[in-house]
């Protein structure tokens, strides 16, 4: 009981705590959309795609959600671009998915070579891993505007995200518009993205947008409760991870991520064994 | 109500400038089945995403005076999708309310009365991608009439169902219409569309439309379906069946 109360005593433990349970809230409820929309890499090159910006911020001195805004818009309007450009038929050589790689490790390179620059600030590494034991007042009130934002979104739009999943072509005949589906659940992708980049870093963020709602989907049959299953465990995970890196001594970031990814591999393999049975 | 549920008259049907689809002139009356009959890409569909207002009228008029459901082949939707035949006859009810609002328990006893009424009240409740085909097409067409649908549009309801599936969704169309519903069913089978009330024969532009026993003729099944045509040995006479071949088959004939 000792080993579990002892890291609250520090302040920097239980605003720790807090923010990786208010993105867990966030990433678990939303995750299970983004899974089964199929945007997961779009989470993915979006989080990477904005490092320019948050470096750019950190050199300046600016907010790092400012910077962090800016990158992503970027990001999203040159994914969006040559998306649409991979579109455009045999003639094209380059694939969709190739297309978005090719801009996203570009806008990744640009963003690692700024921050290698003589003058960089320290703090860098915070940016690619995250400073969840840094997290301020301030943070933790952003996240948890998120977190409303966020759920009530998802509360409001659930059947119209429902018909658009389930069968895109007839839910425009049921009055649910497939394109202004997509387009909030990437406005709310990116918010969640840029709020929780901070404290789980750009390459690292990705993993609580999609390992406990995939995890969720392997033990759940409807949509409710695949998204009760991927919020506990989104949570669950986070705080384990970060006791985790409180007693092993290792990076809270990795910690978490790892802890997440782990009960993705259990919950995988509960499902597997309940298969067999 | 009084006049037709749906009219189109003269209608062109594109999605550019070229109409896919032309001279399209029928109506559809109140309690009426009318087959839709016609090659691939003969313009079945377009019809219906033009009746729901998805694709845009060239020239001529369509007019529909009541509300349409579609109810389009289910291996279109995702079968691994984590819903429950109940949470797809919800889906009916979005329609037509501000998107603000969520379907609450008013709505929720409309689908299980609308999934009772096509015989799937003891499945509400069972992952839709677990059900039969013959039952995932009676969820959909109970999520049409949770969305108050007089008139329903079903697209080739009929494929890949087995011959028990085939008679329980037919008979539940014969249902629906005798309520003064109106259905249009686009479907291959010439044979079962002699047994509806009227047919619209469609290849790129209408045909032919009219009751079965006038408009089912041997010439306009050439038009329709490009000469690919047999006569059935076996019932001579006036009850000779159709049957259509795919179309390199068509020096086999008779």
């Amino acid at each position: 009981m000792d080993a579990l109360i002892e890291p609250l005593r520090e302040g920097i433990m239980q605003r720790a705590l807090l923010e990786v349970a208010l993105l867990g809230v966030v990433g678990g409820a939303l995750g299970c959309w983004v899974v089964l929309a199929q945007l997961s890499y779009g989470a993915e090159s979006l989080a990477h795609g904005m490092l320019p910006g948050l470096v750019l911020a950190s050199l300046a001195g600016a907010p790092l959600l400012l910077g962090g805004a800016a990158g992503i818009v970027v990001a999203a309007l040159a994914v969006a671009l040559v998306a649409r450009g991979g579109r455009r038929g045999p003639g094209d050589l380059l694939g969709r998915d190739t297309a978005i790689a090719v801009v996203v490790t570009a806008l990744f390179g640009l963003g690692a070579l700024l921050a290698l620059a003589p003058e960089t600030p320290a703090g860098i590494q915070g940016l690619l891993f995250g400073d969840v034991l840094g997290t301020t007042t301030a943070d933790l009130l952003a996240s948890a505007a998120l977190a409303v934002v966020v759920l009530a979104a998802l509360a409001l739009l659930h059947w119209r995200l429902l018909a658009v999943g389930f069968d895109r072509a007839s839910a425009r005949a049921l009055g649910a518009a497939p394109a202004a589906a997509d387009a909030a659940l990437l406005v709310l992708l990116a918010l969640a993205v840029l709020v929780a980049v901070q404290a789980l870093g750009n390459l690292l963020v990705v993993a609580v947008l999609v390992a406990p709602a995939a995890a969720a989907r392997a033990l759940t049959r409807r949509m409710g409760p695949m998204i009760a299953a991927a919020v506990a465990i989104a949570v669950a995970a986070g705080v384990a991870g970060l006791y985790l890196s409180y007693y092993a001594r290792i990076a809270a970031g990795a910690a978490v991520a790892g802890a997440l990814v782990a009960a993705f591999l259990l919950a995988r393999a509960a499902a597997l064994l309940r298969a067999r049975i | 109500m009084s006049g037709p549920l749906l009219r189109a008259e003269g209608a062109a049907i594109g999605y550019g400038a070229a109409p896919v689809l032309s001279d399209v002139t029928f109506a559809l009356e109140p309690g009426e089945r009318i087959g839709v009959l016609g090659p691939n890409g003969g313009g079945k569909t377009t019809l219906f995403r033009a009746l729901l207002g998805e694709l845009p009228v060239l020239r001529g008029r369509v007019e529909v005076a009541v509300r349409c459901g579609t109810v389009p082949q289910t291996e279109r939707s995702r079968l691994d999708f984590p819903v429950s035949a109940l949470d797809v006859a919800l889906m009916g009810a979005i329609a037509g309310r501000p998107w603000w609002r969520r379907p609450g328990r008013a709505e929720r006893a409309a689908a299980r009365d609308a999934l009772a009424r096509v015989g799937l009240g003891a499945l509400a409740d069972r992952s839709f991608g677990e059900l039969s085909g013959g039952q995932r097409q009676r969820v959909l067409v109970a999520r049409a009439l949770v969305q108050d649908a007089r008139v329903l549009l079903l697209d080739e309801p009929f494929t890949g169902l087995d011959a028990a599936s085939e008679r329980r969704l037919e008979a539940l169309l014969d249902e629906l219409a005798a309520e003064g519903r109106g259905v249009l069913v686009a479907t291959h089978d010439v044979e079962q569309a002699r047994r509806w009330d009227r047919v619209l024969c469609l290849n790129r532009r209408q045909v032919a439309f009219g009751s079965p026993a006038a408009t089912l003729t041997r010439d306009v099944l050439t038009a329709t379906y490009g000469g690919a045509i047999v006569t059935l040995p076996g019932e001579a006479g006036a009850g000779a069946a159709l049957a259509i071949l795919p179309a390199h088959h068509c020096d086999h004939e008779p």
